[in-house]
């Protein structure tokens, strides 16, 4: 009798973390290997609108990672025509990995 | 020096990468694999370059040698792309790297990200000609009435020099991601695996590839599960096996059919349908499979364990080791934050004896097969003193957490050991941590 109490209370961990995620998000399909994660898990990467979207967001990210980079020619302002020799050079986006280093 | 299992010591050896936290995104490792001798450490990272390391061995004929692997050569494999048709980034990020046997001086490598494989040549160069009839050494071409004479050009020593270079590139053949490439005991072919397709290529030819698993559904809407790795067998060229986000492997004999769809066996472990949850899918996503060396077994990694299993015995592996079990109770969490989704790869040691995964807070794991004994194993550079004897580690579920022990909620997720290597004849590992690569070796050997 008290063998058969004790099974009742007993729940496996997984059982026990499976509660406390629905509790969490309530809305939470029933299947979680079902398509939709499969389906995000194929796409996976932000989709950008064209490639003028994804080389702006690349020139933003490359921004970030070279913060304190000193230009060595002067700045362009609006009232002058860049020339060639004007524009900064472009820097090399391939750095040497630290493994290496 | 047989990699046996017996008593292993193992010893800090050597640490490569960024001291600081100076490290950018790039620089997080996605691969590592030895050559086929050990000689080369091959690793490959996020922002598409490949570093080699080579064997440098001290006191050879001392019975305790000390070997160090120094940079060798590094070259940028990929690149980032842009897909124009689905507006998708196509990552430069190295998702694998599989070495050729060697054949002659050069040293041959299959690299691969999302989309494009490479296979590349990495050869030395330690002598130059010298002594030119038409020329003059910086290569401008003489006055031909000024040359009087005619001599032999020599081949003169000069400081080695290693060259990479891509020799083939294989692309537009996947449109869903590469997560597995594996070279055939043919020499000839290899196989890259999708998402939902595994192609067969001729070493040689580019612009053809067979398919020969396609689990794409007609409706989308029907998908059940992905592929999520695959291996040749590594003595049988017909054979090979891939395993599935819903914990199943499908071993596919080439002779039966031109493309393997149907599969020769099929192994899969019998669940208990009374302890299914809302994870067990998740967690039974194989996330590595790897045959033995003799070709007899095949290990599969899932999120909490690792499982060998005879490939003449489909119902259930023979053998069954926990990883981290203590983190069943912590799915919840893992979800949230999406580590359960993480891949973990598993390596063998020479000799079949012993097999090694990751796990967080920069542990990893050792099962000895012969002795029934497992290690916990930290990669830190807290114990990175030269030939360091490492402690072994233990995580402390619950209850009274003992001295030296950790407690679940200390651990670090975020160090996570997703990628680790073992030398094909001796016990030297590498153990990759986010930034770093760590070389281990066994202090006996």
């Amino acid at each position: 009798m008290y063998a058969n109490e004790m099974e009742d209370k007993v729940v496996s961990p997984e059982k026990a973390e499976e509660a406390k995620l629905k509790a969490r998000y309530p809305n939470l399909g029933a299947k979680p290997g079902g398509s939709d994660l499969l389906r995000k898990r194929l796409q996976k990467g932000p989709k950008y609108f064209d490639s003028g979207d994804y080389n702006m967001a690349k020139a933003k990210m490359k921004n970030k990672q070279l913060p304190s980079a000193p230009t060595e020619k002067a700045e362009i302002t609006g009232g002058h025509i860049p020339t060639p020799q004007d524009l900064p050079q472009r820097k090399t986006s391939i750095v040497a990995s630290k493994l290496a280093g | 020096m047989a990699g046996s299992g017996g008593d292993m010591q193992w010893c800090f050896s050597q640490v490569k990468g960024a001291i600081d936290d100076d490290v950018a995104e790039a620089d997080i490792i996605s691969t590592v694999e030895f050559n086929h001798t050990g000689e080369l450490l091959a690793t490959g990272d996020k922002g598409g370059r490949v570093v080699i390391f080579q064997q440098e061995i001290e006191n050879k004929n001392q019975p305790q040698f000390r070997s160090e692997y120094n940079v060798y050569s590094t070259f940028q494999s990929h690149e980032p792309e842009f897909d124009y048709l689905k507006s998708l980034e196509i990552e430069e990020k190295i998702n694998k790297i599989r070495w050729l046997p060697q054949k002659n001086a050069a040293q041959f490598l299959l690299s691969t990200n999302d989309k494009t494989i490479k296979l590349w040549k990495i050869s030395e160069r330690d002598k130059r000609p010298e002594g030119y009839n038409l020329k003059e050494e910086d290569g401008r071409y003489k006055d031909p009435n000024a040359i009087s004479g005619l001599r032999v050009p020599v081949l003169i020593p000069m400081d080695l020099m290693v060259e990479a270079s891509p020799r083939r590139v294989f692309a537009n053949a996947h449109t869903y991601h590469i997560n597995s490439i594996s070279v055939n005991s043919d020499d000839e072919t290899y196989l890259s695996a999708d998402d939902l397709r595994i192609n067969l290529w001729n070493l040689e030819i580019t612009d053809r590839s067979f398919n020969i698993v396609d689990i794409k559904p007609a409706n989308m809407e029907e998908l059940t599960e992905v592929i999520t790795a695959a291996e040749f067998h590594p003595l049988q060229c017909n054979t090979f096996v891939y395993s599935s986000s819903k914990g199943t492997i499908r071993l596919c004999d080439m002779r039966a059919s031109a493309l393997c769809d149907r599969h020769s066996k099929l192994f899969e472990e019998p669940e208990d349908p009374s302890n299914r949850s809302f994870f067990s899918e998740i967690i039974s996503s194989i996330s590595d499979v790897k045959f033995s060396h003799n070709g007899r077994y095949m290990m599969t990694r899932d999120y909490l364990s690792v499982k060998i299993w005879d490939l003449n015995m489909e119902n259930r592996p023979v053998e069954t080791y926990q990883v981290h079990e203590y983190l069943r109770s912590k799915l919840c969490s893992l979800y949230e934050n999406d580590c359960i989704f993480d891949k973990f790869e598993c390596c063998w040691n020479g000799n079949d004896s012993v097999v090694m995964t990751g796990s967080y807070n920069n542990f990893f794991r050792m099962f000895d097969r012969g002795q029934r004994r497992d290690m916990t194993l930290e990669a830190s550079r807290e114990n990175s003193k030269p030939m360091q004897v490492l402690k072994t580690r233990k995580v402390c579920a619950g209850g009274k957490r003992k001295k030296d022990e950790i407690s679940v909620d200390s651990l670090d997720f975020n160090k996570k050991i997703l990628h680790t290597a073992w030398h094909p004849q001796d016990n030297i590992i590498a153990v990759a941590t986010t930034h770093n690569l760590y070389i281990f070796q066994d202090k006996v050997n």
